[in-house]
């Protein structure tokens, strides 16, 4: 007989189960990596964006930023949310319910998968900007800021993704997913500026957290402005569906 | 209702249950079970679908709370039992649930042996449920009885004092059937106490040494195989079979040979239409887990 593993031991076992089988999920792949370095390859050289955004820099300086929001938001919350929605399908959750670790390693486990993909996200994006577009770091780049932006980012679209999963079915996460993915990355200031909007839709896409997170890494990226409206927002939105899906979340 | 313990275990229940309600929507799908299982011994609760028998093994693993009554396993209560306790209770979902389909069989054991310390040996579990030619396949490529057994390792990962499985043998052949009632009557040799859910004759006659019969909630039957196959209610032991078309009596008379000649008796064949009797329905007792014919 057997006595349960350290937390730690539990977590890293889970986190590289959570990573093995991230990579075998095709969907998934696409909606995380290809997708986001699509829209920064396709839209930097299209012209189709006003001009003069971006600045000297060029629509990449733009870009860039927004299609690291919309990694994230691939991560969080299309990818983490649809696999968890297919893992309560099939039993998984509820077969790690009953084994010796606690729900909340499990949940953890996710949340640091999760940040792994998009330190690679990251690393991708940053590198087709670099050799394809000959995007260079800006002299005003804050690190520190843009790391704040994706935890917080990776809370509130980790959050959303838990709570849809957790209390829709599979095939309605997925379709839901899908949708504020597209929703995400037509009103969260990823392609254009928020006050680009119409009326209404702009004052809708101020209290999106997708808006806020775009804003955040890009003001990480240089851009000019106050960020912490922005950080506030997107704690509200991680703090508000984290506390949620924990409320609703059905194993089964 | 109490399950004899066997000379020399540990007499103090692995499972209590008294008194235990469940409701639905005001439903109660289980009414007052009470029975307590001793260590050592292999269990079996039957019943038709809607007796209440997920149910109550959903309480004993701890995923649902009742509603009323007491219910101890291993001495705790299983809703709110802590890590250490689901470390001794081996769980087998319905239909080899619980496994990713992306994720291969070793992988799969691997990951729940990692959940404890010390971390048992995944490739020997693997090969003891005689999945080490799959070992290195997507689960979904599996076959239904593959998938069962990929269930039943994950049960035994931690060598666990108790095992709750549900429909261990579903969806097997009739090979993996034998092999995998071997291997719990090998399981129960070496002390260790087993529930299982099943709608297998066989299992039953061969694996139990006590069963419960729930129906609407409630325990029907309570006894060995042997007592329960003595009682009253043949009903317990009888299998019904729906025939695509009516037999003639030449048909009968030639099934009649081959059912006895294994080990299984055609007790009625009913449903009059017309004037004639047709036997659209063989009622069956005996050996039912006749191969080709289980």
């Amino acid at each position: 007989m057997t006595a349960p593993a350290s937390a730690a031991a539990a977590l890293r076992a889970l986190v590289a189960m959570e990573l093995r089988l991230s990579a075998r999920r095709g969907e998934g792949l696409l909606v995380t990596l290809v997708i986001p370095a699509a829209v920064l390859v396709f839209f930097a050289g299209s012209g189709l964006l006003p001009a003069g955004i971006g600045g000297a820099g060029g629509p990449v300086h733009w870009l860039l930023p927004g299609a690291i929001a919309l990694a994230v938001i691939a991560s969080g919350l299309v990818s983490l949310g649809i696999a968890t929605g297919y893992e309560r399908a099939n039993g998984v959750l509820k077969l790690l319910g009953a084994a010796p670790v606690s729900p909340g390693v499990v949940v953890l486990a996710k949340l640091a998968a999760v940040l792994v993909v998009e330190l690679a996200q990251l690393a991708l994006l940053v590198a087709v900007a670099w050799l394809v577009l000959d995007w260079r770091p800006p002299s005003g780049l804050a690190p520190g800021l843009v790391v704040a932006g994706l935890l917080l980012g990776t809370l509130a679209f980790a959050g959303l993704g838990l709570l849809i999963a957790g209390t829709l079915r599979a095939e309605a996460t997925l379709a839901v997913s899908n949708g504020l993915f597209l929703g995400f990355l037509m009103l969260g200031g990823i392609l254009l500026p928020v006050a680009h909007l119409a009326a209404p839709l702009d004052a809708l896409a101020r209290i999106l957290p997708a808006a806020a997170l775009s804003e955040v890494v890009r003001v990480g990226f240089g851009e000019p402005g106050d960020p912490s409206g922005a950080l506030a927002l997107l704690a509200v939105w991680g703090g508000g569906a984290a506390a949620l899906a924990a409320r609703t979340f059905r194993v089964e | 209702m109490t399950v004899a313990p066997t000379a020399g275990a540990d007499p103090s229940p692995a499972i209590e249950v008294e008194g235990l309600v469940k409701r639905y929507g005001g439903r109660a799908v289980v009414s007052g079970v009470s029975f307590s299982v001793r260590r050592g011994w292999i269990v079996a609760i039957l019943g038709p679908n809607g007796a209440g028998k997920t149910t109550t093994v959903e309480i004993l693993e701890g995923y649902r709370r009742p509603d009323a009554g007491l219910v101890r396993v291993l001495g705790e209560e299983p809703a709110g039992a802590g890590h250490e306790h689901r470390a001794r209770v081996g769980l087998m979902l319905q239909g080899g649930g619980g496994v990713d389909p992306r994720a291969t069989p070793r992988e799969v054991v691997r990951l729940h042996a990692a959940l404890r310390r010390p971390s048992p040996d995944a490739d020997a579990l693997i090969d003891r449920v005689g999945l080490s030619g799959v070992a290195g396949t997507a689960v979904r490529r599996l076959s239904g009885g593959e998938r069962q057994r990929l269930a039943l390792a994950v049960a035994l990962v931690g060598d666990p004092e108790l095992l709750i499985l549900d429909e261990p043998t579903a969806g097997m052949d009739p090979a993996a059937k034998r092999e995998t009632r071997a291997l719990l009557a090998d399981l129960r040799a070496s002390g260790r106490t087993i529930t299982l859910t099943t709608h297998d004759v066989a299992d039953v006659a061969q694996l139990a040494d006590r069963v419960l019969i729930l129906h609407n909630g409630r325990i029907v039957a309570d006894g060995s195989p042997t007592e329960l196959a003595a009682s009253a209610d043949p009903a317990t032991t009888r299998e019904t079979i729906r025939l695509s078309r009516p037999l003639t009596d030449e048909e009968l008379a030639g099934l009649d040979v081959w059912l006895t000649g294994h080990g299984v008796e055609r007790r009625a064949s009913t449903a009059a239409s017309g004037a004639a009797l047709e036997a659209r329905y063989l009622e069956l007792t005996g050996d039912l887990d006749v191969e080709g014919n289980a």
